[in-house]
């Protein structure tokens, strides 16, 4: 079957019901969505479909339809999306193993409302699970990728 | 930054050759340096001053061998190097290097010496470098205890000096120049006419020079790094959500492994069926392993997917089946027999509690999971004589050594790799994963392997916190806190955990009573006993270790007493202060968080204050009422770490460590049914997420004499200070952790 992530097609033999989280890790080899739960409670594997956040770790391989972005295709060093410039400019992360996913969620949900309140920032951001606890900085974080994304 | 002038000089710098090894254990040893790792595979034009400076041609490479587990631990140990060598954080390198008894541990010890903090008695002391010098001979090279600052502080600082005045020896040689002519920065030895050499060039010269020792090191007026705000080092890999842990290794050919061993922890296997598992897609093999068994395939799901078709017949466990079993053990620990040891006994409690009837109140404290959110992994080659290991691991040498003894081959045919942790909080202080990877790897030679475990696995095997309790009887007086008698009663987690590895503690263990007998507070008549509870389930440490239980009973019980004394929670506290280190953090939390303001109808706070690691560490937890639910609005922290390397990451460790605390204390609990643990994953056992996170707001002081870490010390005052609260909140005093088996959260 094909898949289209950040931009590529990539053709991959495995069943249907393999987790898009492993075809993307083992099967094609990208390793920035992570594994956590392996059941929707943490949030590391957050990848967007067609712009919106999915937990790929619960997404069958074959019910994906659109294409898959990682935070790669998101932005990187030389160019980095407004979510990734607040983190870097926050120092979010400590162990940042699940920041990938925070971002991805983070930048999903202010595509869609680039001016939250606190408590739409809490809801849109509370299935990632962070056990370093820099949910302090997640939020400040947040908050100033969305004032960055309304200048834009 | 406090009194920090003395500096205690080690015996540690090395020369550019190795210096001869010998295998006498005593004095000697201790008081000679171990030799220097990167001696061994030097290039020609490389130059290695000790085992934490390499310079080539090609660059400067800074080795950080305290292992990374989310705490900065790189950034702030290459950040200590850099300061002296003058050069910037953009240009060097760094390497976790390889495992040598070079990096031992020289300030663990002082935590696992059984004296106060505060006494510098003569047997205090003699035992705290005791405890040293038997790490050094060990050649304990762990991070743990907060212990990477302390270990690190004038260490790297003096190792750094130290090449960077050997290079200046190498430039003075080369242009006639003397040293005290030449001056060094952004890597380079500047010259009077303002000529640059830079390092690298200087570098293989250097080599043949003796490393001048005896160095002075700057002054903090003098620091461009220590204590200003920098970059962490992983920051820009972190937050393009581009960093590779351990558990994204790649190698050519890696096949992937899962496992699944006796969930009855410890217990072995009795048989197992693995028929249906055997055909399944992908799976390219089935390890049957000490209690359990493998799969390996190639995918990680598909493994997953097939060690769930394995059928097991899992033999009993050794602790009770059910929670009921496991609290009995612990109350009926409270009983001379088992008295661990009486840790103070000043004044007269008993005849002080003697005559009135006393204030009295228990505590408990579940066992409590780690589950750091990557996964224990480990991937592994074995080629019938020579191993190569990569993972996480905060004791290297060990990894190198469980893994020798599985494969019959010595320990230092085991090349150790260290990996970028995705967290720890101590798991990655345990060997299980890694036996079973060898195990597997023993089967499948020249194949590198991959094993993960997943979530369930995890839970199944995290050898949690200690479970315990705490017995106490107070008395108070003229508004005043006058007696306190406590016993302390918990498994034993660093006998558990050294068990594990074959080893033994010697004499009591200090954790059972940790952050109960070195209270902050001078109390007239004070009685502290610790028992260790024997039989129930294996533990381990747990993010600030016996604090973590023992900061909320006592912390609980001396705000019980100040209630009834009817006296000022904080003024009460400040007037007790063992320090003026104490005293000067709890007046810093006082003024923080405007202690005493008027906060309205359904607000109120609460305050603990316990001394962990050798921090004191003070918290004002702010709560309101919602409904029937209580949210938790802000928590004001104030900890003493006497010099404060990095400040950002030391806020963000600050707010890690409080809102650790509070959710686990909140929501957190591992349950034994049938000797299994109930949780499985992080449905059952969340910690917290963003919803219930409160505003933290960090302040750090410097005026203690130690240089301390901050990676524990913000989490034993979290869970008092927030029952505290609550009990301010509504009068319901919460005596039992997690909270929520009381009181509803929002
Ligand atoms: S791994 Fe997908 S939500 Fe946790
Ligand atoms: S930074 Fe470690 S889990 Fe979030």
């Amino acid at each position: 079957m094909k898949l289209t992530v950040d931009g590529q097609t990539h053709e991959i033999d495995v069943e249907p019901n393999m987790p898009l989280l492993w075809a993307l890790r083992d099967e094609i080899g990208l390793t920035d969505p992570k594994f956590g739960c392996g059941m929707a409670q943490c949030g590391a594997c957050t990848v967007h479909i067609d712009g919106n956040a999915v937990k790929s770790c619960v997404m069958p391989v074959s019910a994906v339809q659109g294409e898959v972005t990682t935070i790669q295709g998101l932005g990187d060093a030389d160019a980095l999306h407004a979510v990734q410039q607040a983190w870097l400019d926050h120092q979010v992360a400590q162990c940042g193993y699940c920041q990938a996913g925070q971002m991805m969620a983070a930048a999903s949900f202010l595509a869609k409302n680039n001016n939250p309140s606190e408590e739409e920032i809490d809801a849109a951001m509370q299935s990632n699970l962070c056990r370093c606890g820099t949910y302090p900085r997640i939020r400040q974080a947040v908050k100033s990728a969305a004032s960055a994304m309304r200048e834009a | 930054m406090g009194k920090l002038k003395t500096i205690t000089r080690r015996a540690f710098l090395v020369g550019t050759a190795a210096v001869a090894g010998g295998v006498t254990f005593g004095t000697y040893m201790v008081n000679k340096p171990h030799d220097n790792p990167l001696a061994d595979d030097l290039a020609d034009t490389e130059a290695s001053f000790n085992p934490w400076v390499k310079i080539s041609k090609d660059g400067i490479t800074l080795i950080t061998p305290h292992a990374d587990i989310g705490q900065g631990a790189k950034h702030v140990q290459a950040l200590l190097l850099a300061e002296e060598l003058d050069v910037n954080l953009d240009q060097i390198k760094t390497d976790f290097g390889t495992p040598s008894p070079a990096y031992w541990n020289t300030a663990m010890g002082n935590e696992g010496a059984p004296f106060l903090s505060t006494d510098e008695s003569i047997g205090a002391t003699a035992a705290r470098s005791m405890m040293t010098a038997l790490i050094k001979v060990l050649g304990m090279q762990i991070t743990g205890g907060s212990s990477t600052v302390p270990d690190s502080f004038d260490k790297l600082r003096q190792a750094a000096a130290s090449a960077r005045e050997t290079l200046k020896l190498a430039a003075a040689n080369r242009t006639g120049i003397e040293v005290d002519k030449l001056r060094t920065e952004n890597a380079q030895v500047i010259l009077p006419d303002g000529t640059a050499m830079s390092y690298t060039d200087l570098a293989a010269e250097a080599a043949s020079f003796e490393p001048v020792q005896n160095v002075n090191l700057r002054n903090p007026d003098q620091w461009r790094l220590i204590g200003k705000p920098t970059e962490r080092l992983d920051t820009i890999a972190k937050s393009t959500g581009r960093a590779q842990f351990g558990i994204d290794l790649k190698l050519p050919g890696l096949v992937y492994a899962a496992v699944k061993t006796n969930p009855r922890q410890g217990a072995p296997m009795n048989s197992f069926n693995a028929d249906s598992a055997k055909s399944m897609r992908g799976v390219k093999q089935i390890v049957p392993l000490s209690n359990g068994a493998a799969v390996v395939a190639d995918n990680t799901w598909r493994a997953f997917q097939a060690v769930n078709q394995i059928e097991f017949d899992w033999a009993e466990a050794d602790y009770p089946a059910n929670m009921d079993g496991h609290w009995e053990l612990v109350e009926s620990s409270f009983q001379e027999s088992r008295l661990d040891k009486l840790w103070r006994d000043e004044g007269d409690a008993v005849t002080a509690l003697a005559d009135t009837a006393p204030i009295t109140a228990s505590y408990k404290a579940p066992y409590v999971a780690h589950q750091p959110l990557e996964p224990l992994n480990v991937t592994i080659q074995f080629d019938g004589k020579t191993a190569e290991v990569w993972t996480g691991h905060q004791i290297p040498q060990m990894v190198q050594q469980q893994v020798a003894n599985v494969l019959g081959i010595e320990p230092t045919a085991v090349a150790f790799h260290n990996q970028m942790s995705g967290g720890s909080f101590g798991h990655r202080l345990e060997f299980e994963h890694i036996k079973q990877a060898a195990e597997i790897a023993l089967e499948l030679q020249n194949t590198p392997i991959k094993l993960t475990y997943s979530r369930e696995e995890d839970f199944a095997h995290d050898f949690p916190r200690q479970i315990g309790m705490a017995r106490a009887q107070g008395k108070v007086s003229n508004g005043h806190i006058e007696a306190i008698d406590i016993q302390v009663a918990t498994a034993s987690s660093s006998r558990s955990q050294m068990g594990r590895s074959g080893m033994a503690l010697a004499g009591p263990d200090s954790q059972i009573v940790a952050g109960v007998w070195n209270l902050p507070y001078n109390i007239e008549h004070l009685r502290v006993r610790g028992y260790a509870v024997e039989g129930v389930a294996p533990t381990s440490s747990w993010r600030s270790v016996g604090a973590s239980s023992g900061g909320f009973f006592i912390e609980s019980f001396i705000d019980e007493l100040i209630h009834a004394a009817e006296a000022d929670p904080l003024a009460e506290r400040i007037r007790l202060a063992n320090t003026s280190v104490t005293r000067q953090v709890l007046e810093a939390v006082g003024e923080l968080s405007n202690w005493g303001s008027e906060m309205g109808a359904n607000r109120a706070r609460g305050i603990a204050c316990v001394e962990s690691f050798g921090v004191t560490c003070a918290q004002v937890v702010e709560v309101s009422l919602q409904g029937d639910k209580v949210k938790i609005d802000r928590v004001y922290v104030v900890a003493d770490v006497g010099q404060i390397v990095d400040p950002v990451n030391f806020e963000n460790q600050v707010q890690g460590g409080v809102v650790w605390g509070l959710g686990h204390a909140m929501n957190c609990e591992i349950t034994y049914q049938d000797g299994m643990a109930q949780q499985s994953n992080f449905h059952m056992h969340t910690g917290i997420r963003i919803q219930q996170c409160p505003e933290i707001i960090v302040k750090g002081l410097e005026n203690a004499q130690q240089v301390k870490g901050i990676g524990e010390p913000p989490v034993p005052p979290a869970a008092p200070a927030l029952a505290n609260a609550i009990f301010a909140l509504t009068g319901q005093r919460l005596r039992e952790m997690p909270f929520n088996k009381s009181i509803s959260f929002v």
